[in-house]
């Protein structure tokens, strides 16, 4: 019993930074920009929530530098792509090569500068990052651990998602925020500032994206400054948003199961079952590609990606 | 937003087309981005307290400051030469994938497996016979999403990210288990090559940059002058009018797609048999990514894909000088990477488009405009 639990609660905290970058790539996917950056946003969070931290040993802060970094990254890619029309894949496979370099630049100037020739956070904010304690609720037995003794990011990426899911399903906006990723001259036709909300989506999205990033080198990482931290969950990020079929609520889950299957060798007994390592790591991907090939050929339209996607819109193409 | 609508007036800026660029005007306006890039790039270096002349001089020349530095300099931009001519061919009929990263590790696998397991062969029999395997390996991967695509519609953008992470797991796999070295009893690594499965140098670089060569004037060819590369730049430019004309786009794709990757493979089989010297993880290494970059920077045009891919690698490996005698990052090469390209598509734009300022009698309602919307 007690395994089954450290094995739910470690798959919910390696899925937390998936969850993150899943709900920022809905938010670019829903207007219709198929954003290959996630992973450099994340980077860019990443170091920006760290360099703060570091500074000010500030949690709250470090979390905001994080947003902020993501979202300015995410702003050039929606500049370059938005209103200057160019291609989405290039310009995300670029904000990820530029993302992941001056991340690098920045924590090998930082490294360079520090006297031990390591930077780790302080440990004030160590402490106000490290898993909540609720008197009461995280001391019952089997719940406590399961729900109330995560790290602060686990309870944010939840209300972030469950809010998103409220805005997509519930309000004009978000109806109108999807109007635009599956047919923006018809969200256009009917008044929905397509431009202004294609900003809008993209850059919160990619703030939430820089947040996730933060969450690989503060708790993944122990709050020890390495290069190439986000090591590849942003492109895992981008496979598990068709996992989720697109939508905020199914991000939850469906990054605790990949979670789940990033530490699933670690928990497998290897004298019972032999597979080899590999196969696991494999696993997310070789599960998202059949996915993707099943609800295409089954051509379910609400499990499908934005119609739009990967398209630009220019009014007078009409 | 509703109620605004109606009280909705010009925008202070918006966007309309033109009349199209010549290709000359067209190259000026990629230079201008360029040299806009590189201002904005040393705006960065200045604040991170550099002198940007300096460190850009620096990075010249750093890449040609010795013959071994400019045999670097080569060899960093083989692999990315010849994947950015296999993506051309992908991208020319607006197939999106971004899987040249897989596709070369695929090829690397397969002419591996030749390396390794026939060292024995003659060389030149058993060197020829990796690069075909490398071929195979690299098309056949290529094909897979190919043949989604064509059946279901498949996206070929997602599945091909997908299927690069497969492939980079399966080294992984082959490393640990079936490929491991028993003469290593350490940590797990795949065997180097022996001589004859390793590529000979010709003027102290090995011969993946003639292979290059050869595939530039092959590739050049195949695109300008075949009955192949029309219906390729047709599709690129209306699958419904190849239709129209009685092409069988469906096999077309598959073709190109299989050469595609192919191309890619050699990529990887120049990569393991000429510089890594065996299979190592990152034989990839990003360079599918950035040959993606390259190709598009130079316009799908093999001539520029030479002069794209040439720039490249000198930012790479000059790079590397200024992380020794001024102490920055060799990252610095992908941020100015990043700079320069995020102009030279933003300014791409202009080809086609072109902003109009509102006419000056509107002026007096700027409370109307959102922020958002000024495009």
């Amino acid at each position: 019993m007690s395994f089954m639990i450290r094995f739910i609660v470690a798959a919910v905290v390696a899925g937390t930074p998936l969850l993150f970058g899943t709900l920022g790539e809905i938010m670019n996917e829903r207007v219709g920009h198929l954003n290959l950056g996630v992973e450099g946003m994340m980077s860019l969070g990443a170091v920006a929530g760290f360099m703060v931290g570091y500074r000010t040993d500030n949690f709250a802060l470090a979390l905001i530098a994080a947003f902020a970094a993501g979202a300015l990254g995410a702003l050039i890619y929606a500049i370059v792509t938005v209103t200057f029309m160019a291609n989405h894949t290039v310009a995300g496979l670029t904000l990820t090569i530029f993302g992941i370099g001056l991340t690098n630049v920045i924590g090998f100037h930082y490294l360079g500068m520090s006297e031990s020739g390591t930077l780790k956070l302080p440990e004030h904010i160590t402490q106000q990052m490290r898993a909540v304690h609720i008197t009461g609720l995280s001391d019952v037995p089997v719940i406590g651990p399961l729900l109330f003794q995560y790290n602060p990011f686990v309870y944010v990426g939840i209300v972030i998602a469950v809010l998103l899911a409220l805005f997509y399903n519930f309000t004009k906006a978000g109806l109108n925020v999807r109007a635009i990723g599956e047919n923006p001259q018809a969200a256009d036709a009917a008044g929905v500032h397509v431009l202004a909300w294609k900003y809008v989506n993209i850059v919160i999205g990619g703030g939430i994206c820089g947040i996730g990033g933060a969450f690989t080198i503060m708790i993944t990482n122990g709050g020890v400054w390495i290069s190439d931290c986000v090591g590849g969950l942003g492109w895992i990020a981008v496979a598990l948003v068709i996992f989720a079929t697109w939508k905020p609520v199914n991000a939850i889950w469906g990054s605790f199961v990949f979670g789940a299957m990033r530490i699933l060798k670690y928990y497998v007994n290897k004298e019972i079952i032999h597979i080899p390592d590999a196969f696991y790591d494999m696993l997310p991907f070789l599960v998202t590609a059949v996915i993707l090939v099943l609800v295409s050929a089954r051509q379910v339209r609400d499990k499908a990606q934005p119609a739009a996607c990967g398209t630009n819109y220019f009014r007078e193409d009409r | 937003m509703s109620e605004q609508i109606q009280t909705h007036k010009e925008p202070l800026i918006r966007v309309s087309k033109r009349k199209e660029l010549t290709p000359r005007q067209a190259t000026l306006l990629k230079l201008l981005s360029l040299v806009l890039a590189l201002i904005a790039g040393g705006i960065f270096l200045a604040v991170l307290g550099f002198n940007p002349l300096v460190i850009y001089a620096t990075i010249v020349t750093g890449a040609f400051r010795s013959t071994l530095a400019i045999q670097g300099t080569v060899k960093i931009m083989i692999p990315l030469f010849i994947s950015a001519l296999g993506v051309t061919l992908a991208y020319k009929m607006q197939f999106w994938n971004i899987g040249a990263e897989g596709q070369i590790i695929i090829g690397a696998i397969f002419a591996s497996y030749f390396g390794l397991f026939h060292s024995n062969w003659p060389r030149p029999l058993l060197l020829v016979v990796m690069l075909i395997a490398s071929m195979i390996g690299g098309g056949l991967w290529g094909l897979l999403p190919a043949i989604f695509k064509n059946k279901w519609n498949t996206n070929e953008t997602l599945f091909t990210l997908m299927l690069n992470y497969i492939a980079l797991h399966l080294i992984a796999f082959l490393r640990d288990g079936p490929w491991r070295d028993p003469a290593n009893p350490g940590f797990a690594k795949i065997a180097t090559f022996t001589e004859n499965a390793i590529l000979p140098k010709l003027f102290g670089i090995h011969i993946g940059w003639v292979i290059a060569l050869i595939l530039f004037v092959l590739v050049y060819i195949y695109l300008k002058y075949t009955k192949h590369g029309y219906e390729i730049s047709v599709i690129g430019g209306s699958k419904a009018t190849a239709n129209y004309a009685g092409m069988n786009v469906k096999k077309i794709v598959l073709r190109t797609i299989f050469l595609s990757g192919a191309i890619c493979g050699i990529a990887g089989f120049s990569n393991a048999a000429g510089s890594d010297l065996t299979l190592a993880m990152g034989v990839a290494g990003g360079v599918g990514f950035t040959a993606i970059i390259v190709a598009w920077l130079a316009d799908l045009n093999p001539v520029g894909i030479l002069i794209v891919s040439f720039l490249f690698a000198v930012l790479d490996k000059g790079s590397s000088v200024i992380q020794s005698s001024y102490g920055l990052s060799t990252d610095c090469s992908d941020v100015l990477e990043g700079i320069i390209l995020f102009f030279v598509i933003a300014g791409g734009f202009f080809v086609k488009y072109r902003f109009v300022l509102r006419k000056k009698k509107n002026v007096g309602t700027p409370t109307q405009v959102k922020g958002g919307e000024a495009a």
